[in-house]
């Protein structure tokens, strides 16, 4: 089952995975200070037995440190829940600085 | 080692977001948790900490957490020796592990382990410590570099500015509120004197009890019909509170003589505004019109008056305020020779006088402040508590009022009230 958020979430993955999934659409909402709303929400959903978060990169062009920061956020509310987080749809600049960074080390990139 | 450009501009990017951050003075809360995502986001920083130091309470309190826990401290002591190694170390990155000399990192060790605390940077920022930075492993799970250090201690420096300038504007705040207390209390104080020197001015006036206090309150009441600030209302009271100051040097028998007094008491008796006057120049008032009120308070606009027989615009206005609020009293209170007078012949009184004895503009506004008392215009219930209630609902004193009114400024809105009454 897939739980949604309460911000942007993608229909289609619902029923995919067998554990209870969570989509986020990270937007441009990640680069802002408000981005952190996003990390509460996972932390939620996490709390309320998701084990599996997916961040959703298609409409995101550009990642700055606020947004490297709360997702780095997000890994490890989903680490401490022993949940999976996974990175799709990312551009390859945004691939590579999240391999610079370390966060690919965390995630699984879809 | 040479770090890889991209990485180099990504922590270009986010130290001038820092600093832009910092120099926008946004909410100092929101300054402090943008700062650490920044620094976090920076260099890939898994968890970490933004704190305050308080240098009287020695103890880092923490501004901003991330990924921290609930079991961190939130405060953070730091006993006299940690604050001299932080100092002697300056704005510098310290290994938590090799630093375990230091009392800081011994007591909390098992804190820092357990959130793997890596480095601690103190924030000095004009040879003061203001606060401190907790930084956690990075996700690459590789040390820092010492140019990563030096990136930390470069966004450390911002913060640390951020969090001065903050504690400097608190300093301010404190401070202006102190003298503002300060002020306050010496007001509180003078208005406190200057009411006590009415009511010792009225004591000796077995007669006329309660007159100066009376005083100043109509003159209060002018003032505040006249729309002054609330610093010219309050000179204006403390005018008419102290403008008989001058009788404490006046015979005690001649000002309680129950008959009226002769030519030459009569003379000694005027001397009164000119001693006032004296008595007041000598002290340095908040407002200054206070001893010219005590001096001229018995001119006329038609030059009738004493001591000097000045004209209307030769005579300072505030003289005026309280001429007008003391001939009054005057007529509204018993005397010993005279009993006061019934409320419409005083509102007759005034209207006659005007132009003559009192400014008209001034007995407009005092009229119309009673005439919207009388019709509930206004919650207080000022004169009521002068006058008395009966004195206030004698038979038609609002008519005579709104007549007095109309003829001292025909042209006004009060036409309007006039023709408003007339057909109700």
């Amino acid at each position: 089952m897939t739980e949604n958020t309460s911000f942007d979430v993608d229909p289609l993955v619902e029923n995919v995975s067998p554990e209870p999934a969570v989509v986020v659409i990270a937007g441009d909402y990640l680069n802002k200070l408000t981005g952190e709303k996003i990390e509460r929400e996972c932390k939620d959903k996490l709390d309320a037995g998701a084990r599996e978060i997916v961040v959703d990169f298609s409409q995101t062009e550009i990642i700055n440190s606020i947004g490297i920061s709360i997702l780095l956020g997000v890994i490890d509310n989903a680490q401490m829940a022993g949940a999976k987080v996974v990175f799709s749809d990312l551009k390859p600049e945004s691939a590579e600085l999240f391999d610079m960074l370390g966060l690919t080390k965390h995630v699984t990139l879809q | 080692m040479i770090e890889q450009s991209p990485k180099l501009i990504h922590a270009f990017g986010a130290l001038a977001e820092l600093g832009q951050e910092v120099a926008n003075k946004n909410n100092f809360q929101e300054t402090i948790r943008t700062s650490l995502h920044l620094l976090s986001g920076a260099l890939g920083i898994m968890r970490g900490g933004v704190a305050r130091y308080s240098r009287y309470a020695r103890e880092m309190n923490m501004l901003a957490i991330r990924g921290l826990g609930d079991e961190f401290p939130l405060s953070l002591s730091v006993c006299v020796e940690d604050e001299r190694q932080f100092l002697t170390n300056g704005l510098n990155a310290i290994d938590a592990h090799a630093a375990r000399v230091l009392p800081f990192f011994q007591v909390y060790a098992a804190s820092f382990e357990r959130r793997h605390i890596e480095l601690f940077i103190p924030l000095i920022i004009r040879d003061e410590i203001v606060g401190g930075l907790f930084l956690g492993e990075k996700a690459t799970g590789e040390p820092y570099s010492s140019y990563e250090k030096e990136i930390i201690c470069a966004m450390g420096r911002h913060i640390g500015v951020a969090i001065s300038q903050r504690n400097l504007l608190a300093e301010i705040e404190r401070h202006s509120e102190e003298n503002r207390r300060l002020f306050e209390d010496l007001r509180r104080t003078y208005a406190d004197t200057v009411k006590a020197f009415a009511t010792a001015i009225d004591c000796k006036d077995k007669y006329t009890e309660g007159h100066s206090v009376r005083v100043g309150k109509y003159t209060e009441l002018i003032a505040r019909e006249l729309e002054w600030s609330p610093e010219q209302i309050e000179g204006a009271a403390t005018a008419g509170y102290l403008h008989d100051v001058g009788k404490l040097t006046v015979e005690r028998k001649i000002i309680n003589a129950p008959y009226r007094i002769n030519a030459k008491e009569s003379a000694e008796l005027n001397k009164h505004p000119s001693v006032g006057y004296e008595i007041l120049q000598a002290i340095h008032h908040p407002f200054t019109d206070v001893p010219l009120a005590a001096k001229y308070h018995h001119e006329r606009l038609d030059g009738r008056g004493y001591p000097d027989g000045l004209y209307d615009r030769e005579i300072p206005y505030i003289a005026k305020v309280v001429n007008l609020a003391d001939s009054f009293d005057a007529m509204t209170t018993d005397r010993p020779y005279k009993a006061r007078r019934a409320a419409i012949d005083v509102v007759d009184d005034l209207r006659r006088n005007a132009g003559k004895q009192f400014a008209p503009e001034l007995v407009i506004a005092f009229l119309r402040g009673v005439l919207r008392e009388l019709k509930s215009e206004t919650k207080d219930r000022r004169f009521r508590r002068l006058l008395g209630r009966e004195y206030m609902e004698a038979e038609g004193l609002a008519p005579a009022i709104t007549g007095a009114l109309n003829e001292l400024a025909p042209t006004s809105s009060l036409t309007y009230i006039a023709a408003r009454s007339g057909s109700e």
